[in-house]
């Protein structure tokens, strides 16, 4: 046995040796991001429950030789003349556990899961007492498209750009959703720019909501809104659900199933259900999602100029977001002569319920004896809804 | 046409056009759903006031000894009145925010009926 040349074929084969050779320069300027990401996460608190994965995610399918995640089999799988176009079996056969878990992605089963957790969690009931709050998380969409114009203008094809303006609806698992099925290659750029920008929510948005708005506007105390019965609450899921997915047959996995959580969440009965969807699941589908998302973030997928647009037209959407909700809520207020706080419309961008408390605390700068956050609560679960069309829009019109 | 020429390659005029069109779908889809919430609202509030009545005829009938006296009637699909003693509204809207975070249950969903400082 010749010791030097087994150490030699050893070093040979290992990601070490691997790091030197040819394009694999980016995996290494990968995984340096992908341990930014985690100090973000980490040390910075920005969306840590998911950005974690997404950063491990990113660096577990950037390490040479790890052969955890293979950007060429779903190439493959994306390419309309290979003999593997579609083709799960070949996926389950030849990939990586990364790319096993990302069937979950391409199939849509994490965000739609993603969102019956959301709709487990969320109460309708502000927006129910207030219907109104549907104006606002209309006009809060504003940033969606404004962003799809922006990135055709820059060059990018009409999928992509429904996938980038998709940003501005500050909804993680209905971006991911919208770019799976039609930019899947900008996934990770774009999943990794709506988290960010949705934990910096608290610094976007303040200083937007205080250009539009006047100091006598922000001071503007609302009444309470009306109590809403249980029966009411029950109906609302059932009647979402077969109005929207009835108007945008796209949007049916989605709304689906954030109202089947809402349901659970109000009927009384499932609240073994109810507790399962919050918790457990969502903890399990977070993980999941996280780490598939982040294993897309190859470096010759991630590090191009096109991620540096995406970055600079997410922020932009975000904002043109916020810009949106705010005019609409402007124009409640003008037309209300004075009863609505125009800040809750900044909370019309999703995020829930991150946007809603920034408007509650933007809301009592202004006026120390201000509570907003009930009323901020409506623009913002009617941003979910809203978000969810606007997918089911650009889907129609580009998948 | 518009949808003709959804395919990948889109013109800046289609974009813009396709932007307007997404935004008034948004507006269009969720105005009907206001609708239709505001018409369930008012279906369960007239629901809720014909019931009212009904519900007070009966204590109406009572013998006028047990009667105590007649607290004013609290406006439809409102929580009733909260008494503060002692306690400066600023302090009990906190107080109400506080329990609802801790019970994990939203305030539409609590009943407060009166708040006291213990001194």
């Amino acid at each position: 046995m010749n010791i030097g040349e087994t150490l030699l074929n050893l070093w040979n084969s290992s990601g070490f040796a691997a790091m030197f050779q040819g394009d694999t320069w980016k995996c290494a300027v990968m995984l340096v991001i992908g341990c930014v990401l985690l100090y973000l996460a980490i040390v910075k608190k920005f969306e840590p429950l998911l950005l974690c994965g997404i950063a491990f995610g990113c660096i577990l399918s950037n390490l040479p030789m790890g052969g955890l995640y293979h950007q060429e089999i779903w190439d493959a799988f994306m390419d309309a003349d290979s003999a593997f176009y579609h083709s799960y079996g070949y996926v389950m056969k030849n990939g990586g556990l990364l790319d096993i878990f990302y069937i979950g992605v391409k199939t849509s089963l994490y965000p739609c899961l993603i969102f019956m957790g959301v709709g487990a969690m969320t109460d309708f009931g502000p927006l129910l007492s207030n219907p109104k709050s549907l104006l606002l998380g209309a006009a809060a969409q504003m940033g969606v498209f404004a962003a799809f114009f922006g990135a055709v203008l820059l060059g990018f094809s009409g999928s992509e750009a429904a996938s980038i303006g998709i940003i501005g609806g500050a909804d993680g698992p209905t971006a991911i959703f919208l770019t799976s099925k039609l930019a899947p290659h900008l996934l990770g750029a774009i999943a990794v720019a709506a988290y960010s920008y949705m934990a910096l929510i608290p610094l976007i948005q303040p200083p937007i909501m205080r250009a539009l708005t006047t100091a006598e506007q922000r001071k503007i105390k609302m009444v309470q809104t009306r109590t809403v019965s249980k029966t009411e609450k029950i109906i609302f899921p059932i009647l979402v659900t077969l109005f929207v997915a009835l108007l945008l047959p796209d949007t049916a996995a989605l709304v689906g199933c954030l109202m089947l959580g809402n349901l659970f969440k109000e009927t009384g009965v499932t609240d073994r259900l109810s507790d399962t969807v919050q918790n457990a699941l969502m903890n399990i589908v977070t993980i999941l999602l996280s780490t598939a998302v982040g294993a897309t973030m190859v470096g010759s997928n991630f590090l191009t100029v096109e991620t540096l647009k995406i970055v600079v037209l997410g922020v932009v959407a975000f904002g043109l977001s916020t810009a949106g909700g705010l005019l609409g809520g402007l124009v409640m207020c003008k037309l209300t002569k004075g009863k609505v706080n125009p800040l809750i419309g900044s909370a019309g961008v999703s995020a829930v319920p991150m946007a809603a408390r920034v408007a509650q605390v933007e809301g009592q700068k202004a006026n120390p004896s201000n509570f907003l956050l009930m009323h901020a609560m409506g623009p913002n679960v009617a941003g979910v809804i809203g978000s969810a069309i606007a997918a089911g829009f650009l889907l129609s019109v580009f998948g | 046409m518009l949808l003709a020429s959804t395919l990948d390659d889109i013109s800046i005029a289609d974009a813009g056009l396709t932007a307007l069109l997404g935004y008034a779908v948004v507006f269009a889809g969720l105005i009907s759903l206001m609708i239709v919430i505001t018409l369930l609202g008012k279906a369960f509030s007239a629901k809720k006031t014909a019931a009212a009545p009904a519900a007070a005829a009966p204590v109406a009938a009572a013998p006028a000894a047990d009667a105590a006296p007649a607290a004013e009637p609290a406006a439809p699909g409102t929580a009733g009145q909260l008494k503060l003693h002692d306690v400066p509204p600023k302090t009990a809207a906190m107080l109400m925010a506080i329990v609802a975070d801790e019970t994990g249950k939203p305030l539409n969903e609590l009943r407060f009926t009166s708040i006291k400082e213990v001194k």
